[in-house]
């Protein structure tokens, strides 16, 4: 921890996460509740569930859209678990009513074994089709939660939060325990996942994702690897849909479908598939126009809605079509481009064009 | 030796599993289950209306709505298989183009017919069904070409970009859908993308006698099937019969070689997301006719078309067409012939055996049934 030898990057860097760190941990004292538990406390978490795809993409090569289906995996079973029935239970569920603690536990355990399964069966494929596998799972976890009455049904589970551990308390009275909690979970799972990949697992992790082949030559398991990586991936979105059901009360398939699949995607991608930072820059960015684009109209197109008459919608669509074309890797693209205008993309590195000619990640090796 | 020996049976183990697996299911399907009892007492044998054995006919219907189903599966994955296929682009808008397919569709039959919200099969002659397959073809075919040309043409062999390209466009097209259609309808069920149905020209509104076990089969479904087939065997006389198919499944093999033989690629490619935006739209007429189109199904077609073309394999019709087989065989049957035992038992799981399908593929034939290699 020397800060005359950090870059001039480096410096501003974590000048600027040091700030933005010290401002969300003073926020609730001194800033809008609105901002602390709507915006700031979604951004925590669904910044865990999108540096869980982030953390796929960058370090292990796969797009993954089954983090989504993970996050709501994890709230169903919480939901299971911990509720009780009782007068006037409408919802779904088996009320099982464990202990809280328990219930979190074995939620977290459950995932992500459920990931380690996906991931078994995914693991053999990479790139696109990992991305349309992990998207089927996605979509089939969405009709069989949706199917399954014993467990969930379309309408879902409810009054989620009133069953929380007694050493969190009572959130509804307490937002600010569930909104620290969330940021220190958030500053762990950024830790960890730094940890993570400088360890050996890491390393041969990034191996597989530069060069599967040459991994599998010099005798690692290229399946087991990209397995592991989708467990913990499945553990950090479980922490994430915990949270999300702490935070709303209720888990249904229609926070697990599609639209909110692609909306996991937009997050991690406004933000960068590259750095795990971006997660929590992606997620922010989009709950902000979540938050205040809804109610905007394009002038003069907008024929009713916000643009040609549709919903929000079609702004984060445009948003992301943009992002995608003008930055691929996201915001912490432009970022990194102000600092290293020479720094090639990663997205130009596939299989038909990986050559001399081919421009790899600044450091990384390519196969040639 | 000995270790050779010893290690055989763990290395079939696998193979062992997946046919005690497909032998039960057919066994189970065939003989094992049966019928529900007159009062109480059911069990884990308990199903709908029992065995093949029991009840021949039932068989038969779930056999015809899986091959008929199979039918309209292939024409919408055709679609999406081809643009894969042969540019590998995972084209994530084929659902949202679906939906457009369809409400198009619909539009122009209620504008011709005048009738009104709903319309049954006898208040609509022939054209009145085969004008609107005319325009939505076309016009989602025109959609698909100016997408590639526009957004996808300059950002060949970035496979993820263009997948990140496509969802983006399929959010704003689905989103734009539920803005603006159902545009002929009246009070509530205009616009939001509400749930509307095509008819099916009324000579197909009658029972085919199948002369076996009292078995009936609905036409319509009949023509779906016969449309499917003539689209599989229309694909394969153009891929493997005509020039333009020799050079589509060249490009399919080796893109650059190809090109560099001369052959104009880009327009290969053009023709290639034209006929399977078009077949999209095709397979949305099909299928509005026989049940409904409403907006959120264009993730169920999405994820139909995915399916099938990962259990089939990558870049072939045959792929296609046998993981439409199989994916509908797996659908219909998982939701009629599972267990029934208890008010809500069992038939409730049967989206997970489309994972299991999935997944028994997968680990046997990472690349599907029908892929070849990378």
């Amino acid at each position: 921890m020397n800060p005359a030898a950090w870059t001039r990057r480096q410096q501003l860097e974590r000048a600027i996460a040091f700030g933005a760190l010290v401002l969300v941990v003073v926020w609730p004292a001194v800033g809008s509740s609105y901002w602390a538990h709507t915006i700031l406390v979604q951004t925590f978490f669904y910044g865990i569930a999108a540096s869980s795809l982030i953390f796929l993409s960058a370090y292990g090569g796969m797009v993954s859209l089954a983090q989504t289906a993970l996050f709501g995996i994890a709230g169903v079973i919480i939901g299971n678990l911990a509720t009780k029935g009782g007068p006037g239970g409408v919802s779904k569920g088996l009320h099982l009513g464990w202990d809280p603690t328990l219930a979190l536990v074995v939620a977290i355990l459950m995932t992500t074994a459920i990931g380690l399964l996906f991931g078994l069966v995914a693991a053999r494929s990479a790139g696109i089709y990992f991305l349309m596998i992990t998207l089927t799972f996605s979509v089939i976890a969405t009709y069989a939660l949706g199917q399954v009455t014993n467990i969930s049904g379309f309408s879902g589970i409810g009054g989620i939060n009133e069953y929380t551990p007694g050493w969190i308390g009572d959130i509804l009275e307490h937002p600010n325990r569930l909104y620290y909690l969330a940021l220190g979970v958030a500053v762990a799972v950024y830790a960890l996942i730094r940890y993570v990949i400088r360890t050996p697992f890491g390393l041969t992790l990034q191996g597989v994702r530069d060069d599967p082949i040459r991994m599998s030559s010099l005798g690692y398991s290229v399946p087991l690897h990209r397995t592991l990586a989708f467990g913990f991936a499945a553990f950090l979105a479980s922490l994430a849909g915990i949270l999300y059901v702490w935070w709303s009360g209720q888990i249904a398939p229609g926070n697990v479908d599609l639209p909110e699949t692609i909306n996991l995607l937009a997050m991690a991608v406004i933000g960068g598939l590259v750095r795990i930072e971006g997660a929590w820059v992606g997620a922010f960015a989009f709950i902000i126009i979540q938050n205040y684009v809804r109610d905007f109209h394009v002038p003069g197109l907008s024929f009713g809605g916000t643009l040609f008459g549709g919903s929000f919608n079609t702004i984060i669509g445009i948003i992301f079509l943009v992002i995608v074309l003008v930055s691929p890797d996201g915001l912490m693209g432009l970022w990194g481009r102000i600092f290293d205008s020479r720094r090639g993309s990663r997205w130009r590195r596939t299989p038909t064009q990986r050559g001399p000619s081919a421009p790899g990640r600044g450091g990384e090796t390519t196969a040639a | 030796m000995s270790s050779l020996a010893s290690s055989r049976p763990i290395r079939y183990l696998p193979r062992i599993v997946l046919a005690a697996t497909v032998a039960f299911a057919l066994l189970y399907v065939l003989v094992i289950s049966s019928p529900p009892p007159v009062e109480g007492g059911s069990n884990w044998r308990t199903t709908n209306f029992g065995s093949a054995i029991d009840d021949p006919g039932s068989f038969v219907r779930v056999l015809l709505d899986s091959i008929t189903f199979a039918g309209a599966l292939f024409i919408v994955a055709s679609g999406f298989a081809l643009i894969f296929g042969l540019m590998r682009v995972v084209n994530m808008a084929h659902g949202a183009f679906y939906l457009l397919g369809g409400y198009i569709a619909y539009e122009i039959q209620q504008t011709m017919t005048g009738q009104g919200f709903s319309l049954s099969g006898t208040e609509v002659n022939t054209w009145e069904w085969l004008i609107p397959l005319a325009v939505a073809a076309p016009c989602i075919a025109i959609v698909g070409l100016a997408v590639q040309q526009s957004f996808l043409r300059w950002n060949q062999g970035q496979e993820l970009r263009q997948a990140l390209i496509t969802i983006a466009i399929s959010v704003i097209v689905a989103d734009q859908i539920i803005a603006h259609f159902p545009r002929t309808t009246s009070g509530a069920q205009r616009f939001g993308g509400n749930a509307v149905d095509l008819a099916w020209p009324g000579w197909t509104e009658r029972f085919v006698d199948f002369h076996f076990s009292g078995v009936t089969y609905s036409l319509a479904r009949l023509v779906m099937l016969a449309i499917g087939v003539a689209v599989g065997v229309g694909l394969w006389l153009w891929l493997y019969r005509t020039k333009t198919g020799m050079v589509i499944r060249a490009g399919v093999d080796d893109q650059t070689m190809t090109s560099a033989l001369g052959i104009n690629i880009q327009k290969t490619f053009a023709i290639a997301f034209v006929i399977g935006s078009a077949l999209a739209a095709l397979g949305a007429v099909v299928w509005t006719s026989q049940s409904n189109i409403a907006s959120g199904q264009d993730g169920q077609w999405l994820l139909n078309s995915l399916v099938v073309v990962i259990v089939g394999g990558m870049g072939s019709i045959f792929g296609a067409a046998a993981g439409a087989v199989l994916y509908a065989f797996v659908l219909n049957f998982s939701a009629s012939y599972l267990p029934t035992t208890g008010s809500n038992c069992c038939t409730q799981y049967s989206p997970i055996f489309t994972f299991v399908l999935i997944a028994l593929v997968l680990s046997f034939r990472p690349q599907g049934l029908f892929g070849r290699g990378g």
